[in-house]
Parts: structure tokens; sequence; C-alpha cells
């Protein structure tokens, strides 16, 4: 179990190395540097700018500088949020995304569990279709289309729900992103569970717990469900990585104040080292539930990690 | 796992099984021919101001039939030219992540060992890096060429199709069938390219239907961002967007492109699923 989670580590760090170094080298080796198109300036305050964001370095020491620094936590000064650094925007912007991400993960396992089990449970019949339907049609519909459609229904429309914007977190403006991020990933979950719970409720086993009389809901429950749930868990880590793509748009769409927000706007405005910043953390972020999820896969499946 | 089956038995199987995929076919034929087609039929051309229809809704008698724009661009012509620029990303990109997924896939199947390792231990570490995050990187630091779209899109999407057809290269290469071709002399390219990757072309096929609306979700992403194709090109995406801006106003120049991305995705993903079923050699118990 410990050696799982020690190979999974060891096995993130040349990961993220590779990601650093080529997003590090993507961003050098574009064309034109971050102030060259502002209006002419002087050439020694051109100069004292590069000095000052070590610009002027040749490139492996500016690798190793950036590569120093962010071993310590640091990503640098922002290019174009003058005086703040990148550390600083990500700081704020984190527990708004990670509010909205959140929720929308734990929608996507409440509805997608129960709708997943519920189908499997009435396999080819009315209700199956019709989740099977919904599900296919949630996937189909990407959410930075299901969003506007939202906004428009319930925000214009109906005018139930403000259309954007965020005022310290009340529940009013959660509501609409939280369900246009999570709706595509209900999706995908109630589709995986459908398919393992049907897979596991024609198993020896089940059969064995059927014909010594347990009712249906102690097999489905106690039996059923735990197995049928690994490939879900193992979907998690996709998913966080959608959520978090996701996020970006959903932010765009309902202007909200978080880390998505600002990798949109870095990137139109050439930002680079907010942007380069914000993949990597997006990247660690990844990284780091792809972990998680490992490690407990190995928790709840005794046979991972044993020789077999 | 065992090989695929082959096209054709999977294509009867198909029409017995999901009459409804095969729907989902034939109504991706009439998008695509509305798509190409439709833009030369059309009276207005996509990009054309009508200055006496600023944000008028569908309606036959003024010509407009699916409305105009705040600008007064015809809906219809917009949300069909805009259709062929998503479809042919999402085929030009596919086909690179065919070329790359299935020439990676079927070498280290076949070649198995230290080489396989090697080489699927590279799809690995591709495959934990955020690559939505490193397109918009390449958008935003080189500029935002189309050829860079498709090239980027593709690069990234073909490590799905590099590990689907290694397995089934596993699953295909002890058959006496290969044996055969090894002890008449055939070399390992030869062998590959002329009796594994014919035989791959079904699953092949499962994932090109399975890939393209990924392909098309994602152009679409990058667009409705800014981040994908410049005006005067449209696609769906940057259509999505345009109509968000003035749904109020204007409700169907939002809801012409959304429908026709978000139908175009469905049969997509509804033949691919259907053709996976069909293919699938492990349950031959007629449902």
């Amino acid at each position: 179990m410990i050696g799982v989670a020690f190979r999974r580590l060891a096995a993130a760090v040349p990961t993220l190395l590779v990601l650093v170094t080529a997003a590090f080298f993507l961003m050098r080796a574009a064309p034109g540097g971050p102030f060259d198109d502002e209006r002419v300036m002087p050439e020694e305050i051109r100069a004292q700018i590069e000095a000052a964001y070590h610009l002027d370095e040749p490139l492996w020491r500016q690798y190793l500088i950036y590569m120093g620094n962010l071993a310590q936590g640091d990503l640098g000064p922002s290019f174009r949020y003058e005086g703040r650094t990148v550390n600083e925007l990500i700081g704020e912007g984190l527990p708004v995304s990670l509010t909205i991400g959140g929720l929308a993960l734990a929608l996507a396992l409440t509805l997608g569990i129960l709708a997943g089990t519920t189908a499997a449970l009435r396999r080819g019949r009315a209700t199956d279709h019709i989740v099977m339907g919904l599900s296919m049609t949630g996937i189909s519909i990407p959410n930075f289309v299901i969003a506007p459609l939202l906004i428009l229904g319930f925000a214009v429309y109906l005018g139930w729900l403000p259309a954007g914007g965020w005022e310290g977190a009340s529940w009013r403006h959660l509501v609409l992103p939280v369900i246009a991020l999570g709706l595509p990933q209900v999706a995908y979950v109630a589709r995986l569970l459908r398919g393992s719970l049907i897979e596991v409720l024609s198993s020896d086993y089940i059969r064995t717990a059927r014909a010594k009389g347990l009712p249906g809901r102690t097999i489905v429950l106690r039996h059923a469900l735990r197995p049928a749930l690994l490939p879900v868990l193992s979907y998690l880590g996709p998913a966080a990585a959608a959520l978090i793509t996701g996020s970006v748009v959903m932010e765009q769409i309902f202007g909200i104040p978080g880390l998505g927000r600002h990798f949109v706007q870095g990137a139109l405005n050439r930002d680079y080292t907010l942007v380069l910043g914000l993949v990597l953390f997006y990247g660690a972020l990844i990284i780091a539930f792809n972990f998680v999820v490992d490690v407990l896969y190995g928790v709840l499946d005794p046979r991972v990690g044993r020789p077999t | 796992m065992a090989p695929a089956l082959p096209v054709r038995a999977g294509l009867g199987r198909l029409a017995r099984r999901h009459p409804a995929a095969l729907v989902a076919a034939v109504l991706l034929l009439l998008i695509a021919a509305a798509c190409v087609v439709g833009p030369w039929l059309l009276p207005h051309e996509p990009a054309a101001l009508d200055w006496d229809h600023f944000s008028t809704p569908p309606g036959v008698d003024h010509g407009h039939y699916l409305g105009t724009d705040a600008i007064g661009r015809d809906i219809l012509a917009r949300t069909l030219s805009g259709g062929r620029l998503s479809l042919a990303v999402g085929l030009a990109a596919t086909l690179v992540s065919l070329l790359i997924g299935v020439t990676w896939g079927a070498t280290a199947g076949y070649l198995g060992g230290r080489v396989d390792a090697l080489m699927m231990r590279f799809v690995d570490v591709l495959y934990a890096l955020p690559f939505m995050f490193f397109v918009i990187l390449l958008m935003v630091f080189f500029g935002r060429h189309l050829l860079l779209i498709f090239v980027a899109i593709g690069a990234i999407n073909w490590l799905d199709m590099a590990r689907i057809v290694r397995g089934q290269t596993i699953a295909l290469k002890n058959q006496p069938f290969i044996d055969a071709a090894r002890v008449g002399g055939s070399s390992s390219a030869r062998i590959i390219i002329r009796h594994i990757v014919p035989n791959l072309l079904g699953v092949v096929a499962v994932y090109v239907t399975l890939t393209i609306p990924q392909v098309i979700l994602f152009e679409s992403f990058l667009s409705f961002l800014g981040l994908g194709v410049q005006e005067p090109q449209a696609s769906w995406g940057s259509l999505v967007n345009d109509g968000a801006r003035e749904m109020a106003q204007a409700p169907w120049a939002l809801l012409a492109p959304a429908g026709m991305l978000a139908l175009t995705l469905f049969c997509f993903n509804f033949l691919g699923d259907g053709l996976r079923d069909a293919l699938d050699p492990k349950d031959d118990d007629g449902r």
C-alpha cells in the first residue's frame, strides 16, 4: 500500500519537471517579448525592466533562476498586474474556484451515482432508457452551451437567479455555475456506474447473496455498490481535469473572480508569468488529484499492490 | 483482450441491434451535406450585413430563416459555414491523431519488450499533462493559425488511440496468420502495415467516431474563449460565444449554433457507442 503511494509519487516528479521545462521554454521560444507591444520606451528603461525580470540573462540562467524560485514555491511577479505576484493572484482566486469545483464534483457524484444505480437496477426498462438518453444528451451538450442556456432560461426569462457575478459566494450566485459545470460530469458518472454495476450484479457472489435470501437493497448497497464504484473512482482524475478546464469557461461566462478568469485574461493579455504559473498550478493540482485517487483505489481494492 | 470483429460483420450487428445509431449516421451525413453545400445555396453571405434587419427573429418572408444577429448577419448562413469549419477541424485533427496513434500503438504492440515499455511510458507521461492548457499556451505564444489548431489538437488526441491500437495489436500478433507471414519472411514493418493495421480498422473506426466529437468540442471550447478561430472566420464555438453576448435581444443567435453543435456531438457519440457495442466481441448474446 505504502509502496504504491511512493511509486506514484516518484512518477509524478518527472511529469511535473517535463511540464515546467516544456512550458518555460515554450514561453521563451515565443516570438516577441512581453514588453514588445508596449508603446516605444527609452532604451535605458527597457533595459531596467528587463533586468528587473531577469530577461537580460542568458536563457539557461533564466531557467535556473525560475526553477530556483519555483523550488521555494515562488512563481514570480505578474507581468501585467503591476506590483502583484503570481502567488498572490492564485491565492485570491483559488478559494472561489475550489468552491465551485467542489460543489460541482459533489453534484456529479450524488446525482450520478443515484441515476446510474437506478438505471442499472431497471436495466432494459423505460427508466433505464430515459436515464441513459438524458445522460447521452448531457455528455453531448458542452458546458459552455449549457451555461448560456441556463442564463437565458433562469435569469433572462424567469428572473429567478442572477445571470452572473459573485458577491461573497451567496448561494444564488452559485446555483447556475455549479449546475452548468457539474451536469456533463453527472452524465459520465451515471453511464460509468450503470455499466460496472450491471457487470457486478451478474457475478457469482451476487448470485450467492441472492440465493441465501438477502433482501435486494442489502445486496445492492452492501455487496454490489462498493466494487462497482471503483471505475467511478478512477474516473475522478479525468473528472477533476474536466472540472478545472470547465471552470475556466464558467468563470468567464458568469463573471466569477476565480483562477480560470485569470487564466483567460492572462492568455489574452499575454501575461506570460501568470499563465505559466497557472499552467503549472493546474498541472500539479491534476497530478495531486490523480495521486490521491490512486492511493484511495489501493485502499478500496485489496487486489491492488499485491503480486498477482 | 480478444481481437474485435471484422468491420462488415460489425455493421450487420449494428443495423440489427442499434437501428438508432444508423439514424444518427444519416443525420450526420445530412448535417455535413448542409454545411458543405448550404452556404452556396443561401442568398446571404455569412459575413454580409443586412442594414434593414438587425436582431430580426426567425421568419420566412424576410428571407432570414433563422433570423439575424445584432449587426444584421444571417444566422443560418453563419451557422452552416461555421459548421464547415468545425467539421473540417474535427476531421483533419482526427486524421493527425489517427496517423500518429496507429503508427505508435501498432509499432509498440508488435515489437513488444523494452521498446514497447519505453514507448508506452512516454505515452503515460504525456497523459498526465494537462493538455488543454498546453494548447492554450501554444495559441497564446504562437498566434492563432488554423493549421496550428489542427496540429495541436491532433497531436494531443493520439494518446488514447495509441493505447487502444497497442492492445489490439498484442491480441492480434499471436494469431496464426501473423505467424504465417513471419515464416514467409515478411519484415516487421511489412507485417504491421499489411497484416496488423487492416485488421485494426474496426476498432479504429469506433475511436475515430468518438474522437471527432472530442476534437470538435475542443475547438469550440478554444473558439468560445476567443483563443481559436479569428474573425471573419467563425466556427460553432465562436458563434455560440457571439450568440451568448446578445441572447437577451436575439436568443436565436445563440440557439441555432448551440443546437447544431449539440446535435452533431450527440450523433457522433451515439454512433460511436453503437459501433463499439456492435464490434465488441465480448457480448455475443443478442440483447
